[in-house]
C-alpha cells in the first residue's frame, strides 16, 4: 500500500499519469488480447474463416506459410539444409555471447561452421545437390546476410579504425574517406549502387549475382560504422599503454596486436553489439532491392490473393522475429557492460 | 624507416588509383556497349510520370526530370523537418518519463523504448501502412475521434485555420518581441554584472515574446477562422489531407526516432553530478534557475552531438519512402534511373544531396561543439 502511494501517486501530476495509463491500458489491452487470442483463427488451409464476421486475428496466415517465410523458395525436399544452417548459426551466436568460450579456438570454430553452413546451403558435394543462391530466402537469408556481413565488416573495420589513428597521411586520408562518405550515405543508396552500377564497373562476361552484390554493399556500409566503435575503443586507452610497449622496442604490429587492440576491443564490446543490432535491422532493407529476406517472404505471402489484407498479422509477426533476436543482443549487451564494469571497478580498488 | 612509410603509401595509393581507373574504364566500355548515354542532360527530359504529392511547387507529368527531383527534394525536407520536431518532443517527453518516480510511468517508458529499437523501421512502416490502408474505414465511414477530424484509408483529414492578413502581422509580432527579449536581456546581464541586482530577464522575455502577437492577435479581433475537410465524392477536400504515405513514414520515423531520443535525453540528465544540484541549493538558487544555469547547460552538453546524429539518421531513414510509396527524393530518382537507364547519374544525385546534408551538419556541430566546450579542457 505505501509502495503505491509512494510510487504511483507522489503527487497529483504523478496521480493523472498513473490513471491516464491505466485508463488507456484498460481501453487497448483486453480488445487486443480478445482479437489477437481468443477470436484468432490459428489453423486453417485458407483465409475463409479468417474472413468470417467477428473473425480475429489470422495467425493462419503464419502457420500455413512457414516453411515459406523460414526458407523462402529451396527446394523444398532439401529445406532441412537451410533448417541445419539456422541452429547452427544460432549455437555459434550462442557460444560467442558466453564467455567460457572467449579464446582463440573460438575464430576457429566460426571459420569451421562458416565453411560448413556454406557446404550446406550450396551442397553440390557429399552427396548433396547443389543450390543456387537465387533460391535462398527467408528467415535462413536474414540470418546469413547478417553473419556474412558482420563476419568480413568486422576485420575490415578495425583496419580502418586503425587507419584514421594513422601517422601515416595517405592511409589517414582513404580511411577517413570511406568511414565518412559511407556514413554520409543512407543504406539504401549502397544498395541501389550495388545492384544497378555494380555491374557495370566490371568487364563483360564478369558477373556476379545479386546476393554477393548486396553482401558487398553491406559489408562496405557495416565496415564504416563499426570503424569508429572501434576507434572509440582505441582512443579510450591510455597513452601510457602504447608508449610502455614502444619503451619495449615492440614493432607496430606486435604493439597493436599484442597490446592495444586486445584491451580496446574489450571495452568496444557492448557498443560493437549495439552496432550488429543496428545491421541486423538493416538487413531488411534488401526488400528494397528484391533480395528474398525474411520481410521479402512475407510480402510475397501477403501478396497472393488468397492472403492479401492480412497485413497487420504479417508484419506484427515479422516484427516478433526481429524482435526475438535484437532484444536477445541488447540485454546481452546491457549485462556485458554491467559485468565489465565491475570487473574493472574491482581492478582499481585492488591497485 | 622514413623512405619505407613513403613508399609503402606511394603503393597504396598507386593500387586505388588503379583499382578506380579499372572500374571506370570498364563502365565506359559498358555504357557503349549498352548505348547508355551519360552525363546530366537528362535532367532537362519531360519526365513523363506522375507524383502523388508536390505540395508548395506545381508539378505535372509534362515537367521535367530536374523539377521532379527537385519536388522529390522538398517531400525529403518535408517529411525530416516536421519528424525532427515531432521526435524531438516525444523523445523528450519519454526520456523524462523514464527517470520519473512515477513506477508505472517510468516502465511505460521503458518499455516503449525497448520495443521500437529492437524492431526495424522498415517493418514499422509497413505495419502502419497496412494498419491505414487495410484497417481504417473508407472516406464514408471515416472515424472521427475529434470533430473536424478524420481518419480513413485515404489518409487524414484535419482542419487548419483560414489564412487572414492579421496572421502575417502577429507573425511580425513575434519577431519584434524576440528582438526586444534579447534586448533586455542583454541589458538585464549588463546591469547585473555592474551593479549586482538581478532582473528577472526570463520572464520579461517571455513576456513580450508571447505578449505582443497576443495583443496582435486580440487587436485583429481573434481571426480563428478554420478550414475544415468535407467529404466530396470519394475523398475529402478543404482543410489538410495527409496522405496515407505521407503520415505512415511521418509517423513511423517520428515513433522510432523518439525511441533513441529518449536514451539520449535520460543518459544527458542523469550524465550531471548529483553535487551540481547540490552545490546550486546551497548557494540559494531556486529550483526552475538551477535548472536553467546549471544543469540544463551540463545536460545539453551531453545531449546535443548525439541528437544531431539522430536527427542525420532521421533524414538519411526518409529514404525508405521508397518503400512504402511516399515520393521522396529516392523514390523519385529511382524512377528517373529506371525510366532513363541512367543509374549513375541518378545514384550521384542522391549521394550527392545527402552527404551535403550530411557534411553541413558536421560542419555545424564542430563549430558548436568548440563553442560549448569546457575552457581550458584538452578536446
Amino acid at each position: 500500500m505505501r509502495w503505491v502511494r509512494e510510487n504511483l501517486f507522489g503527487n497529483w501530476a504523478s496521480a493523472i499519469a498513473t490513471l491516464a495509463i491505466l485508463w488507456l491500458a484498460w481501453k487497448l489491452v483486453p480488445p487486443f488480447v480478445q482479437w489477437a487470442l481468443i477470436d484468432a483463427v490459428w489453423v486453417s488451409p485458407d483465409s475463409r474463416p479468417c474472413r468470417a464476421e467477428g473473425a480475429g486475428a489470422c495467425w493462419a496466415l503464419i502457420a500455413e506459410k512457414h516453411r515459406f517465410i523460414l526458407f523462402g523458395t529451396y527446394p523444398f525436399e532439401h529445406q532441412w539444409r537451410p533448417g541445419l544452417a539456422i541452429l547452427l548459426l544460432i549455437a555459434l551466436y550462442v557460444a560467442s555471447a558466453l564467455r567460457r568460450f572467449w579464446r582463440p579456438a573460438l575464430a576457429l570454430a566460426w571459420i569451421g561452421g562458416l565453411a560448413l553452413i556454406g557446404l550446406l546451403m550450396w551442397g553440390g558435394t557429399a552427396g548433396l545437390a547443389y543450390v543456387e543462391n537465387e533460391r535462398w530466402g527467408g528467415l535462413a537469408l536474414t540470418l546469413l546476410l547478417a553473419t556474412f556481413g558482420i563476419a568480413f565488416a568486422f576485420p575490415l573495420s578495425i583496419l580502418l579504425a586503425l587507419g584514421r589513428r594513422s601517422k601515416l597521411p595517405a592511409v589517414r586520408a582513404l580511411s577517413v574517406l570511406w568511414i565518412e562518405l559511407v556514413r554520409g550515405v543512407p543504406l539504401i543508396s549502397l544498395l541501389f549502387m550495388a545492384s544497378v552500377m555494380l555491374p557495370l564497373f566490371l568487364p563483360e562476361g564478369v558477373n556476379i549475382d545479386k546476393l554477393l552484390r548486396a553482401l558487398l554493399a553491406m559489408i562496405v556500409f557495416a565496415a564504416a560504422y563499426l570503424a569508429e566503435v572501434v576507434r572509440g575503443g582505441l582512443q579510450a586507452i591510455p597513452h601510457g599503454q602504447g608508449e610502455a610497449a614502444d619503451a619495449l622496442g615492440l614493432p607496430y604490429w606486435r604493439k597493436t596486436l599484442l597490446v592495444i587492440l586486445p584491451q580496446a576491443l574489450r571495452i568496444s564490446i557492448p557498443p560493437l553489439v549495439n552496432t550488429f543490432i543496428a545491421f541486423f535491422k538493416d538487413t531488411s532493407l534488401v526488400v528494397i532491392i528484391g533480395l528474398f529476406d525474411l520481410l521479402t517472404s512475407i510480402k510475397v505471402a501477403l501478396g497472393e490473393p488468397a492472403w492479401s489484407g492480412f497485413g497487420v498479422e504479417a508484419y506484427l509477426f515479422a516484427a516478433l522475429v526481429y524482435f526475438a533476436f535484437c532484444f536477445a543482443m541488447s540485454r546481452y549487451s546491457q549485462d556485458l557492460e554491467r559485468e565489465l564494469e565491475r570487473g574493472h571497478a574491482r581492478t582499481e580498488r585492488g591497485v | 624507416m622514413r623512405a619505407r612509410a613513403v613508399a609503402a603509401q606511394l603503393a597504396l595509393l598507386a593500387a586505388v588509383a588503379f583499382v578506380v581507373w579499372y572500374l571506370a574504364s570498364n563502365t565506359v566500355a559498358n555504357l557503349e556497349a549498352r548505348r547508355i548515354a551519360s552525363g546530366f542532360g537528362f535532367l532537362a527530359r519531360e519526365a513523363g510520370f506522375e507524383i502523388g504529392e508536390s505540395p508548395f511547387l506545381s508539378y505535372g507529368a509534362a515537367d521535367s526530370y530536374a523539377r521532379a527531383i527537385l519536388i522529390g527534394l522538398i517531400n525529403t525536407f518535408r517529411v525530416a523537418l516536421i519528424g525532427v520536431v515531432l521526435a524531438t518532443v516525444l523523445g523528450t517527453l519519454l526520456g523524462l518519463a523514464r527517470l520519473s518516480r512515477n513506477w508505472l510511468l517510468a516502465k511505460f517508458a521503458a518499455g516503449y523504448v525497448e520495443l521500437l529499437r529492437n524492431v526495424p523501421l522498415l517493418v514499422q512502416l509497413f505495419f502502419l501502412y497496412a494498419v491505414i490502408t487495410e484497417n481504417l474505414p473508407g472516406p464514408r465511414a471515416a472515424l472521427s475521434p475529434l470533430p473536424g477530424v478524420f481518419l480513413s484509408n485515404r489518409g487524414f483529414a484535419f482542419p487548419v485555420l483560414q489564412p487572414h492578413a492579421a496572421h502575417a502581422w502577429i507573425g511580425v509580432a513575434l519577431l519584434a518581441g524576440m528582438v526586444l527579449a534579447w534586448l533586455v536581456a542583454r541589458w538585464a546581464r549588463r546591469r547585473q554584472a555592474l551593479t549586482g541586482q538581478p532582473f528577472p530577464a526570463f520572464a520579461a522575455g517571455a513576456a513580450l515574446v508571447l505578449g505582443l502577437p497576443l495583443v496582435v492577435f486580440l487587436a485583429a479581433g481573434a481571426p480563428l477562422a478554420l478550414a475544415r475537410p468535407s467529404l466530396q465524392g470519394f475523398n475529402f477536400t478543404g482543410g489538410a489531407v495527409l496522405s496515407p504515405e505521407f503520415a505512415t513514414l511521418l509517423g513511423g520515423l517520428t515513433l522510432y526516432t523518439a525511441a533513441f531520443i529518449a536514451e539520449i535525453v535520460r543518459a544527458g540528465v542523469q550524465a550531471v553530478d548529483r553535487g551540481q544540484f547540490e552545490a546550486a541549493y546551497s548557494l540559494g538558487l531556486p529550483r526552475p534557475r538551477t535548472m536553467r544555469l546549471v544543469i540544463l547547460p551540463q545536460a545539453l552538453r551531453v545531449i546535443i552531438p548525439p541528437l544531431t546524429s539522430q536527427y542525420l539518421n532521421l533524414t538519411k531513414n526518409s529514404s525508405l519512402a521508397v518503400a512504402i510509396g511516399y515520393p521522396d527524393l529516392v523514390s523519385i530518382a529511382n524512377t528517373t534511373m529506371n525510366q532513363t537507364g541512367q543509374a549513375i547519374e541518378g545514384i550521384a544525385i542522391i549521394m550527392a544531396v545527402y552527404l551535403s546534408i550530411s557534411l553541413s551538419i558536421s560542419v555545424l556541430m564542430n563549430w558548436y561543439n568548440k563553442r560549448i566546450a569546457l575552457k581550458g579542457a584538452r578536446a
